[in-house]
């Protein structure tokens, strides 16, 4: 009897955020041929935005009490930061994240590596994280460019912008992974929740216009915790109180959502 | 020569193995021992819980009762550590389609914590191995399935696995791609990898394990090499008998004693005999006048139909 080689694999488990980085280099991959394709989605509309409703619209705008004696362009400016962030989060966690499970499947192609359910989430919220920056960058570019910008406190703004759009994305995310077959279940997030919340939670004018028995239902949205933020950043309004409040209400969102996702991903890819 | 005890306890081992899935129970009690070197196998038909042992062997599920060890760790406690070095051939490819051949290697490899540098070369001798080299720069959506199929399975050996899990490896290939991943694990077996397959396919347990159990229903109902189990379950020899389906019904009676075990189907009596000639003489001289015959080997289908009373594939 021959005695067979003993091989020895090269593998090893690697750390939990370093699993992560590897999933945000797989899409990374993925994305360097692919970015002319995502490029005007995720960066286009918030700029389409600032210059219909800021420019176009705001022309007819004439300067009131609301937005302080600002034009309507400089006004709508840094709240188009979170309102942009949600929307290109929305796309990368909705859609996306029903593919990688159901149709391309490569969540359990990467999930029998030694990689962990936990660690694909981190990656992707890795990923969204790396979009909003960049869409946040390029969109600050435009806006100051056009004149819409009064001072460097929009960078703020933008980190705001951040914050928000992954405090929406995160649970999206957990939600996501529960949704089967063709996705229509997102159709609902998109019609009765990003839409609405778009238009009335402080992006285009203060909620304080709402009927007062409304409101309460814009303060429980992300968005406008972030506009509140973004303003307060671009316009040096900001005060602690109310602004600790904004980031850890939109922090715990992003935790919440991101254990949640954990979770929900653990369930769907180890069944 | 010697025949040296083996250094290693078992590669895998599972003890009263049990997958649950809500009241449905996929696994039912298994126990089986996997040792180093060797080709192992799981015979059954779809359904028959093949899939479900796989997917807890590779640490993807975790099991719902029972013991189980795979490279002497435990599967719930040390997940990515067993994964890191084994490899996985799921049912499905499971490809980045949108990637090309060469970077679907690269990406995979690095999950297993290997350097760029190291990865970037193990993905030319895998496109080598896999006959993929002219295909590395192209995607691999409009590949055929022969070659996803041999590219799953280099992108399993990135790690250089010492264990190799192959979920029904070549379903849905034709011949020349099958014998093409054939030679190809014999190659990986040369080298010390163990392998666990799972198939459907008689013809392939035969030509790859060295030993196999016959999975049924969730349950193991017989184990051993595949010459054991035929001379076990089957006599050496089958005749095979076609008539007019239905007519087979009035042939039982007059071959009943020429046979040491005859099997009914819609439209052929088997008749299981250690010369298969000369029962095919006796059943002449006896009246019986069928369409055609045919005299075979027996095989691990015939063990399968004597075990369970149904064919591997439906």
């Amino acid at each position: 009897m021959t005695d067979l080689p003993i091989p020895h694999s090269t593998g090893r488990a690697v750390g939990s955020l370093r699993g992560s980085m590897l999933v945000l280099e797989q899409t990374w991959t993925w994305y360097r041929r692919n970015w002319k394709a995502t490029i005007f989605s995720s960066v286009g509309l918030p700029v389409l935005y600032l210059l219909a409703m800021g420019l176009g619209f705001g022309s007819q705008v004439r300067a009131g009490a609301v937005p302080g004696g600002l034009t309507y362009l400089v006004y709508l400016a840094p709240a188009l930061l979170p309102t942009g962030a949600v929307q290109t989060a929305t796309g990368e966690c909705t859609f996306p994240v029903l593919s990688s499970f159901e149709w391309s499947k490569i969540f359990h192609g990467v999930t029998a590596t030694p990689i962990t359910p936990a660690q694909v989430v981190g990656g992707w919220l890795l990923w969204v994280g790396s979009r909003l920056v960049t869409s946040a960058a390029a969109y600050v570019v435009v806006a100051a460019a056009i004149g819409a910008v009064t001072g460097p406190g929009i960078l703020l703004s933008a980190v705001f912008g951040v914050l928000t759009g992954m405090a929406f994305g995160a649970p999206l995310v957990a939600f996501a992974a529960t949704v089967k077959s063709t996705g229509t279940a997102f159709n609902v997030v998109f019609r009765f929740i990003v839409v609405p919340m778009s238009l009335f939670a402080g992006t285009f004018f203060p909620i304080t216009q709402l009927p007062a028995w409304i409101r309460p239902i814009a303060w429980i949205t992300p968005m406008w915790h972030g506009t509140e933020l973004a303003r307060g950043a671009a316009f040096g309004t900001l005060t602690w109180g109310p602004t600790l409040l904004h980031i850890a209400y939109l922090l715990a969102l992003f935790f919440v959502g991101f254990r949640l996702a954990c979770w929900r991903f653990r369930l769907r890819l180890t069944a | 020569m010697s025949v040296r005890s083996s250094p290693d306890p078992a590669l895998v081992s599972a003890t009263s193995l049990v997958k649950r899935f809500g009241s449905f129970t996929a696994v039912d009690g298994i126990d089986i021992e996997v040792r180093r070197g060797e080709a192992f196998g799981f015979l059954g038909p779809n359904g028959a819980g093949k899939s479900s042992t796989m997917r807890m062997i590779a640490c993807v599920s975790p099991r719902s009762s029972g013991d189980l060890r795979v490279l002497g760790m435990d599967p719930d406690a040390d997940g990515p550590k067993i994964r890191a070095r084994i490899g996985v051939v799921p049912q499905a490819d499971l490809l980045d389609a949108e990637l090309t051949v060469r970077q679907n290697l690269q990406v995979y490899g690095r999950y297993f914590g290997l350097s760029r540098a190291h990865v970037r070369a193990k993905a030319i001798e895998l496109m080598e191995f896999a006959q993929l080299t002219d295909r590395a720069d192209s995607d691999v959506e409009p590949l055929s399935g022969g070659m996803k199929r041999r590219l799953t399975i280099a992108r399993s050996l990135v790690n250089d696995p010492e264990l190799l899990l192959l979920d029904e490896p070549t379903t849905g290939l034709d011949p020349q791609a099958r014998h093409l991943l054939w030679d190809r694990l014999f190659r990986l077996k040369q080298d010390g990898v163990t392998l666990i397959v799972t198939t459907h396919y008689m013809d392939e347990a035969e030509q790859l394990c060295d030993r196999l159990v016959v999975m049924d229903g969730g349950r193991i109902v017989a184990g051993g090499t595949p010459t054991e189990l035929i001379s076990t379950y089957s006599t050496r020899e089958v005749l095979e008998l076609r008539f007019r389906p239905g007519d087979q019904v009035n042939a039982v009676p007059k071959v009943g004693d020429l046979a040491d075990r005859i099997e009914e189907l819609p439209d052929r009596l088997l008749l299981y005999t250690a010369d298969g000639e000369d029962t095919l003489a006796a059943t002449y001289e006896a009246g019986v006048r069928p369409l055609s015959s045919l005299v075979r080997r027996s095989t691990l289908e015939d063990v399968f139909l004597r075990l369970t009373g149904r064919s591997l594939v439906d």
